[in-house]
């Protein structure tokens, strides 16, 4: 089979696969949080300290609450079909419009979160498949440990303390300098500046995660015959690792990465708290505590696309890297 | 006992400052009229924190702290209010109320233009009264008496009242009642009017930008009508919600200022220490939060009047105002607190005295069970900020001892306003409740039998019905003679001690935490509720 012919397949697979997952993901959320006790109103009325039945009355018929459910359904699901997601009570504004604002937030951060953790997690998997055993190998599993089993929060938090607060080098918080009116290169490197540290937090996790797994998997193919043979026809030892083994060990990473894809968007809505970015985690945690249920949902739905696209890419990819899959 | 007072407070936090080294706080943030008047510098941004980020940036149907914190700088309202809640003119410049209390007379403040540009007039105040009256959730009991607003000129206005209101004249602040510019709200639901997220208003700053989860950006107003104010050119609003992070934005200088206890109370003897960081606690006479157990009267154990005598003999409120509170609380054993003219400060708490609860646990026929326990019961508590979460563990370890199990359980905002106000499967709770600037609109609500409305936040929770307490409660929101009106809130604060459907524990005091390069930002009883005209900036 060739190569187009086989991308087809996998795309025309995952778009038969896709919609019924996403109309399923969306009734069953709806419900799901339907379960969930007191809404928008409750809320807005706890925050404000005060109401009457008529206030309240007012919020829930603007909000559209004072609907039955089913018809709320409808209603959601007919917004939907005009591809709206909706209106957010607790933000006053559509709900595409709000994930859209937050959407390049998130996309930067996990984009340099995920690159830092890669390379980073990659390159020390390498260097403790290499020598394993041996004191580099141990040095860096002790510090791979620590990395995967410290809270993110508590990490964050301590590089808030000694970068912003002692060092004064970078900035405690935000996306970018507010009111600063930036442009061009002063403005990316503000954003820069800005994203290094909840990045790195982010990143550190993952760092462990995938310096674990690429060091199982290397010492796994470093076994095999084709290794051996590279081995013998005299190849440097760091050629045979980076060419043979690495290439090798990298699909159980791929399909880890295209997990930690969608988990990434709602896992980082801790990183996102403590930095105070402004992203999707941060909107769909924000979104909980104020029943929210719109935008809850409108996150969830774009994550569960998310979650395919990236699927679809971690299929593609692994055809590539490994031309017996298909 | 020593209580200490606000004053004592400042001048107990001055001390303890200087002794840590640092200059004790300086009266730049001194009462208005006693500054130098060519002391104070134009220019500058101004860095505000602002948690949790409001809805709406209008206060007309949304009373969130917030919002009204933000909305006050666009907005205006007829009035503002000195340190003892006199009236002050804002857009109002005179007033005065015929001897009936049935007539209030407004002169407006001439030559006041909307950020828009077209002129302010009496149109918009009667407007926005009505308005208020409609849709604002404590408008609705304010306003109730209101039968028309008269505009005889452009710049009267008149407030035509069906019965007396003694306390409308202390709910005219901007942030409780804004005034709106009629133009704009005129036609079209004013709930989904846009200029509530992009604010039009008359005072000293104007809507610039509000980026969702970040800022909300305010430029100075050239052309405010107190020429020259306001003194700083920008006023930014940021959104930090973990409490970590605000207190290292106050820190590096990120923050400058933050109201309603910014940081955690366990971090502001750290951050007080630092030489460019003070504290304020005047500012907060609108609020007057009150930590309280509100208990439920249809619970077949809590409706025996001695099971809650006994309940209120076994918990100390010292350790609530010290321990639960870190001691910035004032003992409250009445639901008038003690910063209002109507508190009665002959009533003391009921005293802890464990022995006499277990006597009166005794009497009602709940004697301890073979493993030691009288009962059980669940605690609920409001998780808002962390208090009442350390008040309610400490109720449960006080019962231990007089023999009652109190399993303490979490829940989240929406969902424990839900199980307290309108499914009502409690036992008994801890609670804040603001008690406001007056006992008729903040106090009422929560015993007033003709308030106990299930499905309404902060209304009358434990389901109390006293004839007594309903006749004093009417007829004090009606008296316009101060000296009976303070007699009758004295009677009833008396028929609730006794009676005790809430048990009353202290008054959390407030606190605003600044960086020493801004000055008054509190100049009055709205504290950061007001508007920031007279906020400016050293170096």
């Amino acid at each position: 089979m060739d190569r187009r012919a086989r991308w087809q397949t996998i795309l025309r697979r995952t778009a038969w696969q896709a919609l019924p997952t996403v109309v399923g993901i969306v009734v069953l959320n709806f419900f799901l949080l339907k379960l969930m006790p007191g809404d928008a109103a409750d809320v807005i009325a706890g925050e404000s300290g005060s109401a009457t039945k008529e206030s309240m009355a007012l919020l829930r018929a603007k909000f559209g609450l004072d609907q039955p459910l089913p018809v709320q359904l409808w209603n959601y699901l007919e917004h939907l079909a005009h591809f709206s997601l909706g209106y957010s009570p607790r933000y006053d504004m559509p709900v595409m419009q709000l994930i859209l604002s937050r959407l390049p937030n998130t996309l930067l951060l996990m984009g340099v979160a995920l690159s830092l953790a890669l390379v980073v997690g990659v390159a020390l998997g390498a260097v403790m498949a290499h020598w394993a055993g041996k004191w580099p190998d141990r040095v860096l599993s002790v510090l791979a440990l620590l990395f995967y089993s410290t809270p993110g929060f508590w990490i964050g938090l301590l590089a808030i303390i000694l970068f912003a607060v002692r060092l004064g080098w970078l900035p405690s918080g935000g996306n970018a300098t507010i009111g600063a009116n930036l442009h061009g290169l002063a403005y990316a490197a503000d954003v820069a500046k800005h994203v290094l540290l909840p990045a790195a937090t982010l990143a550190t996790f993952f760092v462990a995660i995938y310096a674990r797994i690429t060091r199982a998997a290397m010492i796994e193919v470093q076994r095999l015959d084709f290794v051996r043979t590279a081995q013998a026809k005299g190849l440097h030892p760091w050629r045979v690792t980076v060419r043979h083994v690495l290439r090798n060990a990298l699909m159980p990473l791929t399909t880890l990465v295209g997990l930690h894809f969608g988990t990434l968007l709602g896992g980082a809505a801790v990183t996102e708290t403590v930095f105070n970015w402004p992203g999707l985690g941060r909107l769909a945690l924000d979104a909980v505590l104020a029943r929210d249920f719109s935008v809850l949902l409108g996150v969830l739905l774009l994550s569960s696309l998310l979650v395919i696209a990236a699927n679809v890419v971690v299929d593609l990819l692994q055809a590539w890297l490994d031309p017996r899959v298909s | 006992m020593a209580r200490l007072t606000r004053r004592e407070f400042l001048i107990a936090t001055g001390a303890a400052a200087a002794t840590a080294g640092v200059p004790a706080l300086s009266r730049a943030q001194g009462a208005p009229g006693t500054r130098g008047a060519g002391a104070r510098k134009p220019g500058g941004t101004l860095n505000v924190l602002i948690n949790p980020e409001p809805p709406v940036l209008v206060s007309i149907f949304q009373t969130t702290g917030p919002t009204l914190a933000v909305s006050s700088k666009v907005l205006e309202g007829l009035l503002a209010y000195d340190f003892d809640m006199r009236p002050t003119p804002q857009l109002a410049t005179a007033w005065s109320i015929s001897p009936d209390g049935l007539r209030y007379t407004f002169k407006l403040r001439p030559n006041v233009r909307w950020h828009d540009g077209q002129p302010f007039t009496a149109a918009d105040v009667a407007f926005s009264i009505d308005l208020l009256k409609a849709i604002h959730p404590r408008g609705h009991s304010t306003f109730a008496n209101v039968t028309k607003v008269e505009t005889p000129d452009p710049h009267t206005a008149i407030i035509q009242l069906s019965k007396p209101a003694p306390f409308l004249l202390k709910a005219l602040s901007a942030g409780e009642s804004p005034i709106v510019p009629r133009h704009l709200y005129a036609s079209g639901d004013p709930l989904s009017n846009p200029h509530n997220n992009v604010p039009v208003g008359t005072g000293p700053f104007r809507f610039k930008s509000w980026t969702r989860g970040a800022s909300i950006v305010y430029e100075r107003n050239p052309d405010y009508w107190d020429a020259g104010k306001p003194y700083i050119d920008a006023l930014v609003y940021k959104v930090i919600p973990d409490p970590a992070a605000r207190s290292a934005a106050f820190e590096t200088g990120a923050l400058d200022l933050g109201g309603e206890n910014p940081v955690p109370l366990t971090d502001l003897p750290r951050l007080t220490k630092l030489p460019h960081l003070v504290t304020e606690t005047r500012g907060y006479r609108f609020l007057e939060p009150l930590s309280e157990i509100d208990f439920n009267l249809d619970h077949p154990i809590l409706k025996d009047q001695r099971v809650r005598q006994a309940i209120a003999h076994a918990i100390n409120p010292q350790i609530v105002q010290k321990t639960v509170a870190y001691g910035f609380a004032d003992l409250s054993p009445t639901p008038i607190t003690p910063a209002s003219p109507y508190h009665d400060a002959q009533l003391a708490p009921y005293a802890f005295d464990p022995h006499a609860a277990e006597a009166l646990l005794d009497a009602a026929g709940k004697p301890r069970g073979a493993d030691g326990v009288r009962f059980r019961l669940t605690h609920d508590y409001l998780p808002y900020g962390d208090m009442y979460q350390r008040q309610s563990d400490y109720v449960k370890s006080a019962l231990a001892r007089v023999g009652i199990d109190v399993t303490v359980r979490s829940q989240d905002l929406p969902s424990f306003l839900k199980r307290v106000y309108t499914d009502r499967q409690f036992d008994f709770t801890s609670i804040g409740v603001n008690t406001l600037f007056d006992p008729a609109v903040g106090v009422q609500r929560l015993y007033w039998s003709k308030n106990f409305r299930p499905g309404v936040p902060f209304s009358n929770a434990p389901h109390y019905s006293s004839p007594q307490a309903d006749r004093l409660l009417e007829a004090a929101s009606v008296e316009l003679d101060e000296s009976r009106r303070t007699d009758l809130y004295k009677q009833f604060q008396q028929t609730v001690y006794r009676d005790l459907p809430i048990l009353n524990l202290v008054a959390p005091r407030m606190v605003t935490l600044a960086n020493r390069r801004v000055h008054d930002h509190t100049v009055s009883a709205q504290g950061l509720e007001g508007n920031f005209a007279d906020v400016w900036l050293s170096a």
